[in-house]
């Protein structure tokens, strides 16, 4: 898929319907079901439609047993929602944790979804959990009610039971409510979720249910997968995607005992019953390419350091995604203007596992693990792949070792898949490094053009944005600014790309906050007050930065101070961060080392605490790779110079700053949670580079920052 | 060349017949059915294959399985005993010190490693103890917390 189809918030997979009916799954267990149809509700404040899906979902069972099932499409990743949809299941219900079990990411098993990206699962998934869960009560306490002859309104939920509210030693079970009953229940337009002052559970730190399994090595992944009779994979690569092959010599590679070998036009594969024995057996194929000229267009005459020029000049015609005022009176008004220019490179995911998946076909039956985000998307992949019709393919995601956007591609389903067939036999198909690289769909090289201006008290009356193949999340500025335009557009990219943590808000971010910076420094102003004299004084951007500035002890100073303190705001999924940074910058070897980093984020309703904090701290380590290492490098010709993790540096230990998370009012009023796993990323270039800046003047325009860069 | 190596997993002595070159990540994930051991980059670049061959910290994926002939060889599978966590183990979990948790036996195999040399390490020890070990959901904030906490529990008992 390209990156375009990525772009927008609400994200659409074609309508389709799966084969397992209504009857079929009650059949499966008694108990009582929730079902839920987006079109018999409609939408409650805060929660946007997650797109078509099909004529049914079933989110809850509450068992015969009395535990509670859920099911849900989504995947995790390492973002916690194992944990944190339980919680908001579990408070629903008023009952212990322990009694959830989550079922995911199973297509056969759970409804239909679109895939686990874009920081959309605690907004947009979490609150139909909530209301099934709701629904789910109130199921409880009619049948209860009716056994007992009562109103409902006497009666009372606690831990998994129903009681009669003043005298509780009349007691029900879950689970002798749900026995020998058969109920369906569609969700009700208005179900009555709990208001968020009567929350036990959510708002609390309750613990990783999987982090057991995966300190001891129990957690599967779907390279774990081992089935009778399988074959490990190995496909030949290009050196280059713009490349075909000429030709194929196999020979030596065949006389390797227990070898299969593959050979499907362009597609070649070698297959052993132990994945090193095929690598070994790939390496002594003999294959030679040319480059291939219905894809070997101008496009690909670039190289990492001509791209930004090559982006500008292909562009197409900028859209204009915001804009206010008249900029040719914010020009006169202005006293000072400046125009900058702001570039990042190609940025690789890298997850510790790469892509993998594992295949199984049986007769019409096909089964895929697959390290994926999207394990709907893959099931009509694979059925098209194969040439079968979707409700014939299930897919299950085992955990998986991140994702970060990249995941939704899954090639290494299509290829396993297509082996699978090809041997007879289960496939199991895992990148090497070198693969997962060369594979990957990059966040976007980019750049960004400002144009800006103060007046003579210092006040922003300027601002004309245009950003190249970045995208648009984050691009729009949220200043108090009268004349402004944000424009977005794009060139031609020789490198596949895709969505990378918070999409186009990196760079959009690195670029307006370093401007942002510039002025302030201009009209001699400190960088947190500059913000905030631009602020509304209910603005969401302005709670974060105040609280940054508080917990950092940020006293004020004009940059460049000398201290090597960087300051940088943002907002992605309608969560807002703050960043205050201190670093060390070595002049003589260019290196930066940030010594401490305080982010106070705004995420509205924060469903588990320390599992938020977990990934604001996730998210500014990782940042620090794209700020200061990550960056492709590639020939004219298309070819990824990037191989492996010496030439491909991610953030590790020796990076590690001081970290404080601030988590601003986790308990809003409007009780609405808003993204978690993405937003604190998208200031680590912006607030790095400020902080360099105020260490030795200097200001750095091109991500990433590297020592060679900063020497310069 | 196919070899007959014979060495100790995880407590119990064990034999493979293979090549000898063949690395031990590989015979371990396939041969032996351990698939706590990682693979992440086979080139002995991000610590994902770590495993304990007499107590030190080694990356399988560059290893030849015949290089661990008479050797203990530990992998994550065979720290905790009869069901109960190795202090670091539970010093992870107890931490927060893992998100996806593929880097996770592998960390937890360096830590250990770590400790039995350095019963009290300071901060600095530990980030370069570790420094082979990559984590891109970054968890390091907590594996640093998790170590330090394990390894205060260790000292005590």
């Amino acid at each position: 898929m390209r990156y375009e189809e990525y772009l927008e918030e609400e994200f659409r997979d074609p309508n389709v319907s799966y084969g397992i009916t209504r009857r079929q799954f009650l059949a499966a267990a008694g108990g009582i079901l929730i079902l839920f149809h987006l079109r018999d509700v409609e939408a409650a404040p805060g929660r946007r439609s997650e797109g078509e899906v099909s004529d049914w979902n079933a989110f809850l069972r509450i068992g015969e047993d009395g535990r509670i099932t859920v099911f849900s499409g989504k995947v995790e990743l390492g973002q916690g929602i194992h944990v944190s949809l339980a919680q908001v299941v579990a408070e629903e219900l008023d009952v212990p944790i322990q009694q959830i079990e989550m079922v995911m990411a199973d297509t056969d098993r759970c409804p239909y979804d679109a895939g686990t990206f874009g920081s959309r699962t605690i907004r947009f998934h979490a609150p139909l959990l909530r209301e099934a869960a709701a629904e789910a009560r109130g199921v409880l306490v009619q049948l209860a009610a009716e056994r007992w002859n009562l109103p409902p309104s006497a009666l009372t939920v606690k831990e998994g039971k129903v009681l009669v509210a003043k005298d509780p030693k009349r007691v029900l079970t879950f689970a002798e409510l749900a026995r020998g009953q058969r109920i369906e229940r569609r969700l009700q337009p208005r179900p009555q979720p709990k208001t968020i002052d009567r929350y036990t559970l959510v708002g609390t730190s309750v613990p990783r249910r999987d982090a057991v399994a995966k300190v001891t090595g129990a957690a599967q992944f779907a390279g774990d997968i081992r089935l009778p009779g399988m074959l490990y994979g190995c496909v030949l690569r290009p050196k280059n995607h713009y490349f075909r092959l000429v030709r194929a010599d196999t020979s030596e590679a065949r006389k390797m005992a227990g070898v299969r070998v593959v050979e499907q036009g362009d597609f070649v594969a070698v297959l052993a019953e132990h994945p090193d024995v095929a690598a070994e057996a790939l390496a002594k194929v003999k294959a030679e390419w040319e480059p291939d000229p219905e894809r070997h267009p101008p496009v690909a005459d670039v190289d990492d350091r001509t791209i930004y020029e090559h982006l500008m000049r292909t562009a197409g015609e900028a859209r204009t995604i915001a804009e206010g005022g008249d900029l040719a009176q914010g020009a006169r008004d202005a006293v000072q203007v400046f125009e900058e220019t702001y570039y990042n490179a190609y940025v690789a995911h890298c997850p510790i596992e790469p892509h993998t998946a594992t295949v199984q076909i049986e007769g019409e039956k096909v089964t895929v693990w697959a390290s994926t985000q999207r394990p709907f998307g893959c099931k009509e992949e694979v059925a098209r792949e194969l040439g079968v019709p979707a409700q014939n393919v299930r897919v299950i995601a085992p955990y998986v070792g991140g994702g970060f956007g990249g995941k939704s591609r899954n090639l290494q389903a299509i290829e396993a898949a297509r082996l699978a067939k090809a041997t007879g036999r289960p496939v199991q198909v895992a990148w090497s490094r070198e693969e997962e690289i060369f594979n990957d769909t990059f966040r976007p090289a980019a750049v960004v053009k400002i144009r800006s201006g103060i007046d003579r008290n210092g006040r922003i009356v300027l601002w004309d944005y245009l950003v190249y193949n970045a995208g648009d999340r984050g691009a729009p500025q949220f200043y108090d600014i009268p004349h402004h335009r944000t424009r977005s557009t794009s060139g031609r990219s020789p490198l596949a790309t895709g969505p990378w943590r918070a999409p186009a808000n990196n760079s959009n971010t690195f670029a307006r906050e370093q401007q942002i910076d510039l002025m302030a420094m201009k009209a001699k102003v400190d960088p947190v007050t500059f913000r905030l004299r631009h602020l509304a004084p209910d603005a969401p951007a302005r709670r974060v930065l105040e609280a940054a500035a508080k917990r950092f002890g940020y006293r004020p100073a004009v940059a460049p101070s000398g201290r090597g303190i960087g300051v940088a705001v943002g907002t992605d999924s309608d969560t807002w961060v703050a960043h205050i940074a201190q670093v060390r910058v070595d002049r003589r070897t260019g290196k930066v080392k940030v010594e401490r980093i305080v982010c106070a984020q705004d995420m509205g309703l924060c469903i588990n605490p320390e599992g938020a904090r977990m990934q604001i701290e996730g998210c500014l380590t990782m940042g620090l790779g794209y700020a200061l290492y990550e960056g492709i490098r590639f020939r004219s010709g298309g070819e990824v110079l990037n191989t492996n993790f010496a030439t491909y540096p991610i953030a590790r230990f020796s990076d590690l700053p001081k970290i404080e998370t601030v988590i601003v009012d986790p308990k809003p009023a409007d009780g609405i949670a808003h993204g978690g796993g993405e937003p604190a990323i998208i200031c680590m270039g912006a607030v790095i580079a400020n902080a360099i800046h105020d260490a030795i003047g200097i200001r750095q325009y091109h991500l990433p920052m590297t020592p060679e860069r900063l020497r310069a | 060349m196919v070899q007959t190596i014979h060495f100790t997993l995880n407590g119990k002595p064990v034999t493979v017949n293979t090549e000898g070159s063949r690395k031990l990540l590989w015979v371990l994930r396939g041969d032996l059915g351990l698939t706590g051991t990682k693979y992440g980059c086979g080139a002995g670049l991000c610590g994902a294959c770590t495993v304990l061959v007499d107590g030190r910290a080694q990356r399988s994926c560059l290893l030849p399985i015949s290089s661990v002939a008479g050797k203990k060889v530990t992998t994550i599978e065979g720290l905790s005993s009869n069901g109960k966590l190795h202090p670091v183990q539970q010093a992870f979990v107890e931490a927060g010190a893992l998100q996806c948790g593929f880097c996770t036996p592998g960390m937890v195999l360096s830590a250990v490693d770590l400790l039995s040399r350095h019963p009290n390490p300071t901060e600095e020890q530990i980030r370069t103890a570790l420094e082979g070990n990559l984590c891109r959901c970054s968890a390091y904030h907590r594996i640093v917390i998790a170590v330090k906490n394990a390894a205060a529990k260790m000292r005590k008992s």
